[in-house]
């Protein structure tokens, strides 16, 4: 099983996750955001979960322009404009949940 | 390091099975705020909430966005007004209770705990004045939740406040009737009171809680029915099992979110109480967990088994995840906030009976049940005595929140809307208790609360 990488800059990093139909432009779109607020991508991992895309990135918030607020609204509605739904948030939802 | 499994596991709880923490609850001391001029006190009471709670719902809703974790309420619970309101000169407690609600309207909260008595061995001025009051308080009011303890295993039953209880519930009752009797949706009686409990109606800031204190209740029967449905034929180790782990994971969010919440409002954090809180959403009710388990309804002959399989995996999965729990800490098994239990009703799988034998193993009693709106004071007594009595032999918290709905009979429904849900109209026994309830006085506390 692959393991996203999360050993750098721990604290401060964003998981995006993008679930919806396959299309032309979803990753260029995600990554487009990310780049435009300056989140670093550390990792990225995508597989076909019952005919849906799925989709994580894992970002750095170290050097972002924004904070995670704004860019989850900028992500939400580059979501809505392609048709999938785009989500971002906080690393310790999932580390508190998974990992002690 | 984690899975794109693990981390779509997270989403899917949220996204599909209704994963949410019900409520951040904030309890403030008012201990400090009694003052001889009740209009003094009040004015403290609305500067103290105010100040504390201001940044309160926007902090939850800045963390619930960030984990991409709704947080469904912001909450407040305070030191029982009977006690804070006691040294004043006034002879009622209706202008208390407005200050609340005002307090609590101001800072954006939806319900305010804390106009609440502990008269389980007996009754002071200042509880006379606040049980007179209830009724108007919850009729006059929008936020306003009351409670009274009447009973605990070390003190027994206060039956004098169980039978003003049964007259209360109707008074209010009566007051609200315009609204189905939602006054009563409001208030709870209790055996053996948590003091930090976050979830309401019956929450308050108990007595010897800290000046503040951030308190979380999670959520989540939705992700345990999915987790349960997964598991079909498999035994009942391999049932618990599974719960546990499910409990384990929703408690870590609620622990997240309390020990954040508390950190960004410079406040100690207190407990997450580990219940499995339905909403009235189709999937997200504990008896369709009972279901998923193998009972063709909830209510039939099984059920209290099943219930207390859940109730007790429930407590060993959450225990282990968080490092202070507390409040009530179970399953809830409120009638009018769970599809399945409302479901239950209508099909005559469920009755009041049944319930009652339900709340020996779970952590609340008898919830948001409506009964026919001709119910006797007495008899809404005897229900809660009855109620009472599981909780004071068990040493366990029970309580009763029932609405005698006004002009209503067994069939109709009482529509509450929001998360408070509809209720379907349930049967009582026809037979008087009346003569048992006008004997008066305490019934001791039992033989094992001689435990020193």
């Amino acid at each position: 099983m692959k393991y996203l990488n999360l050993d750098q800059n721990p604290g401060n990093r964003v998981i995006v996750t993008v679930i919806g139909p396959d299309r032309v432009g979803i990753i260029a779109g995600v990554t487009g955001i990310m780049a435009e607020n300056n989140v670093n991508i550390l990792d990225i991992s995508q597989t076909i979960m019952q005919e849906f895309l799925v989709m994580v990135l894992i970002g750095d918030m170290g050097k972002s322009t924004t904070d995670l607020l704004e860019l989850k609204d900028r992500l939400n509605a580059k979501g809505t404009a392609l048709g999938i739904r785009i989500d971002a948030q906080h690393e310790d939802a999932f580390k508190f949940m998974h990992r002690l | 390091m984690l899975t794109v499994q693990e981390i779509m596991e997270t989403v899917k709880m949220v996204q599909e099975e209704h994963l949410d923490i019900r409520t951040i609850t904030m309890g403030i001391s008012l201990r400090d705020c009694a003052d001889a001029d009740p209009r003094a006190a009040c004015d403290k009471i609305y500067e103290k909430i105010t100040r504390l709670a201001g940044n309160l719902v926007s902090v939850g809703e800045s963390i619930a966005r960030e984990y991409g974790l709704p947080i469904v309420n912001k909450r407040i619970s305070v030191t029982p007004i009977s006690i804070v309101a006691e040294c004043s000169r006034a002879d009622h407690y209706m202008l208390f209770a407005e200050t609340m609600d005002r307090a609590a309207a101001e800072v954006g909260v939806n319900f305010i705990g804390g106009f609440s008595a502990l008269v389980h061995k007996g009754i002071t001025g200042g509880d006379s004045k606040l049980l007179a009051t209830i009724p108007a308080a919850l009729a006059g009011t929008e936020r306003v939740c009351a409670s009274v303890n009447v009973a605990t295993t070390k003190a027994g039953i206060n039956m004098d406040a169980v039978a003003l209880m049964g007259r209360i519930i109707k008074d209010t009752a009566g007051r609200t009737a315009d609204r189905d009797g939602l006054g009563c949706a409001k208030l709870v009686v209790f055996a053996n009171v948590p003091e930090d409990n976050p979830f309401m109606a019956g929450a308050f800031h108990g007595i010897g809680e800290p000046e503040v204190v951030i308190n979380v209740g999670i959520s989540g029967p939705g992700v345990v029915k999915r987790a349960v449905e997964r598991l079909n034929g498999a035994d009942f180790g391999a049932l618990a099992e599974t719960i546990k782990k499910t409990a384990f994971k929703i408690t870590r969010m609620g622990e997240l979110v309390g020990r954040t919440a508390a950190e960004r409002l410079g406040m100690p954090f207190g407990i997450v109480d580990i219940s499995l809180a339905p909403t009235p959403a189709v999937g997200d009710s504990v008896a369709e967990i009972l279901e998923a388990m193998g009972l063709e309804r909830c209510g039939t002959h099984g059920t209290t088994a099943a219930l207390a399989l859940l109730n007790d995996a429930v407590k060993k999965g959450g225990a282990m995840a968080s490092s202070y729990v507390g409040g009530l800490s179970g399953a809830f098994i409120p009638v009018s906030e769970d599809a399945g239990m409302i479901r239950a009703v209508e099909e005559n799988a469920l009755h009041l009976d049944k319930l009652e034998a339900m709340t020996c193993v779970c952590s609340v009693g008898l919830d948001m049940v409506a009964v026919p709106g001709d119910t006797s004071a007495d008899t809404i007594s005897a229900i809660i005595a009855d109620e009472m009595a599981i909780g004071v032999i068990n040493q366990k918290t029970t309580a009763v929140r029932i609405i005698p709905a006004p002009g209503k009979k067994v069939g109709d429904y009482v529509e509450f809307g929001g998360l408070l849900g509809r209720a379907p109209v349930m049967l009582v026994h026809p037979f008087s208790a009346s003569i048992f309830i006008a004997r008066g006085g305490r019934i001791p506390a039992p033989i094992h609360s001689l435990s020193n």
